[in-house]
């Protein structure tokens, strides 16, 4: 795994200090992260990547994860699904099996650390236990919450009111709540296997050996097969674009551990495409990413043309990849796309479709969105710039100044803590 | 102050070293949006102080290293998302590094967003589609000094050259904003500790939107050059 100082190059030495600095400010405090899986899904991509940087730094952090049955995961996909806004019916016994699973892991793991930081719904409950367990409680919420089914809210609300604060990717997420609410954007990893350099020779091979031709443009979308990252409307506007340009459609994904709904999803759309030869569904096993580096790198258009996004890392990684996308106005993606300036925002299938053709005959302008998108990563979006914002949260936990001077060594809280 | 600056030369020595600080900056929701410029301007009157540090100051820092991009966040969202052109340019002339406070930002902002909405009436009735609201966030800045201190001329372009864009921002421009300024301004500092008066004018003039932080970087270094090149105390560029 890449150390601090490998990410200079691309970030500068002063930058590096930064983090270093903020660390130093943390050491002797303990960490402990908890989300739902070690596989799938952005969340578990960001702390495989994340934590040894942070132990690197020096700090006593480390990640543990919930374990539960096939009902406890078919309870966190439906208050997925409806926090995400899309009806779905619960009853009183979905409700006790998150908690009777809550129970469970409060009892299984070992929970002795100063500041806990518990990512997504399937995890917030443990806070029950805040009183015996003490500490700092920051809640990272990775989804967009902005309209979420009341049912599926109103179990949860009651558990994030007892945290310190709570992480939002974007603005647009955020309900009103009595508490500290930070915008944290997601990242990614410039070095890791999905986002390194890669010859054109590479690049070749990979795609040729998933059996995908380079004779024309390439349109993709990398995602989940998930209804919220709209497949089978990516298949509408290439369908109106085939009509007049030529060029290829990808749909590449996989499913993440905690989602029993992808298999449902991914039968679909290869229904809609067997049809079509030039359509490739690409269902990727786990820890594809060299393949997702190639098929990002050797198309002419990324789409991510979601319903609903938290926000949307596919974005990034193809901007990073200094490549022109078209992709939806929705969660996170405005803070990465500038519409006009480093891609394209849409609205609709048709808005879709007419962005894509733009791209596609314009290969000048979809350059220049491409590079300004890549600098636009550097300085926003990167997994250094990711970790500096998590650092400044944990030091600023409770303390609600809007001006904070840290001068020296933060004193470390008083064991046991309790707001 | 000229007969200071008379006896002074860039070999000078500080009485009181200069301690470069980094500013960063954790943005955080306030759950307010405003759909339209009525609510744009009345939500303006109501929020923090750091919400329009947030939409100007931290917009310029994200944003530096684009040359053709608005100047502050209402300048962005009236175009882009409301297609309010007119608006956008005349949010987009504001020097929000002229104001010493955010107050006084915050009332011109206000009044430029009225004064439109008097001429255009009919722009009151142009509302954004849902996600595209204009969302208030605020900025917490968070202040702590970097390892870097100067004492003297040459030194000080050798913090200058290794501190972050961040630091960089707050020394130039954020200081100017009395609350978060503390005693860290760098132009009082070369005038006072260093005689160096034409410098310290010369760098309070400087504009953030003609140069990226890193061209900007290098012109001040330029400037610091010029003073320095006759006693050849310029150090060594790092790689």
């Amino acid at each position: 795994m890449p150390g601090l100082e490998d990410y200079e190059p691309l970030i500068g030495r002063s930058a590096v200090e930064e983090l270093q600095s903020l660390a130093e400010r943390l050491r002797g405090r303990r960490i402990l992260c908890i989300n739902a899986t070690r596989l799938g899904g952005g969340v578990a991509e960001i702390l495989q990547r994340m934590i040894p940087l942070l132990q690197g730094c020096g700090l006593d952090i480390r990640w543990d994860v919930l374990e539960g049955n096939e009902a406890f995961f078919s309870v966190t996909k439906k208050l997925h699904n409806a926090l995400h806004g899309r009806t779905q019916l619960f009853s009183q016994d979905m409700f006790e099996t998150f908690l009777a699973v809550t129970e469970q892991n409060l009892q299984r793991m070992r929970l002795d650390a100063d500041l806990f930081f518990i990512h997504d719904p399937q995890p917030v409950a443990l806070i029950q236990q805040r009183q015996k367990l003490g500490g700092r409680w920051l809640w990272r919420c990775h989804i967009d919450l902005s309209v979420p089914q009341q049912e599926a809210w109103n179990f949860l609300r009651p558990f994030i009111l007892q945290y310190d604060a709570a992480v939002y990717s974007a603005p647009a997420f955020v309900q009103q709540l009595p508490l500290r609410q930070v915008l944290v954007a997601p990242s990614i990893d410039p070095l890791s296997e999905k986002n390194r350099d890669m010859s054109d020779e590479e690049v070749r091979a990979i795609v040729g050996h998933l059996g995908i031709p380079l004779d024309w443009p390439i349109v993709t979308q990398v995602s989940r097969f998930d209804y919220l990252k709209d497949p089978l409307g990516v298949i509408d506007a290439f369908e109106r674009i085939k009509k007049s340009t030529r060029c290829r459609l990808v749909l590449a994904g996989g499913s993440a551990n905690d989602d029993p709904e992808g298999e449902e999803v991914l039968t679909r759309v290869r229904e809609r495409a067997q049809h079509d030869p030039d359509i490739h569904v690409l269902m990727l096993p786990p820890n594809s990413d060299r393949e997702i580096n190639a098929l990002q790198r050797a198309s002419s258009v990324i789409v991510q043309k979601s319903l609903r996004e938290g926000f949307g890392l596919t974005v990034a990684e193809a901007l990073w990849k200094a490549k022109p996308v078209v992709a939806s106005a929705v969660g996170g993606i405005p803070l990465q796309v500038k519409h006009r300036y480093s891609g394209l925002l849409v609205h609709s299938v048709e808005g879709a479709a007419h962005a894509i053709q733009q791209l596609l005959r314009q290969p000048d302008y979809a350059k220049t969105l491409g590079e300004n998108g890549r600098e636009h990563v550097r300085h926003n979006f990167l997994l250094t710039r990711h970790i500096r914002d998590y650092l400044v949260a944990f030091l600023t936990l409770g303390r609600p100044e809007d001006v904070i001077q840290l001068n020296g060594s933060e004193p470390k809280e008083e064991p046991g803590l309790v707001r | 102050m000229e007969i200071l600056t008379a006896r002074m030369s860039p070999r000078t020595r500080a009485r009181h070293p200069f301690l470069f600080k980094t500013c960063l900056i954790l943005p955080e929701a306030t759950g307010l949006r405003a759909a339209t410029l009525p609510q744009l301007a009345r939500l303006l009157q109501e929020v923090p102080e750091g919400c329009i540090y947030h939409h100007t100051h931290d917009f310029v820092l994200s944003h530096h290293y684009l040359s053709h991009e608005p100047t502050n966040d209402f300048a962005y969202w009236t175009r882009d998302v409301l297609g309010e052109e007119a608006l956008s340019r005349r949010l987009a002339e504001l020097d929000i590094v002229r104001y010493a406070s955010l107050e006084a930002l915050r009332e011109t902002v206000v009044r430029i967003v009225n004064e439109y909405l008097q001429h255009h009436p009919l722009s009151r009735f142009k509302f954004a589609g849902e996600g595209e609201e204009f969302f208030f966030v605020k900025s917490i800045r968070v202040i702590m000094p970097t390892r870097y201190t100067a004492s003297t001329l040459a030194e000080f372009a050798d913090g200058l050259q290794r501190i972050s864009v961040h630091a960089l921002y707050f020394h130039i421009f954020g200081v100017r904003l009395g609350r978060a300024a503390g005693d860290n301004d760098v132009s009082n500092w070369l005038e006072q500790e260093l005689g160096e008066s034409t410098l310290a004018k010369e760098i309070a003039a400087l504009d953030p939107y003609a140069h990226s932080l890193e061209a900007l970087r290098s012109l001040l270094l330029s400037l610091i050059s010029q003073r320095l090149q006759p006693v050849g105390e310029m150090p060594d560029a790092r790689a």
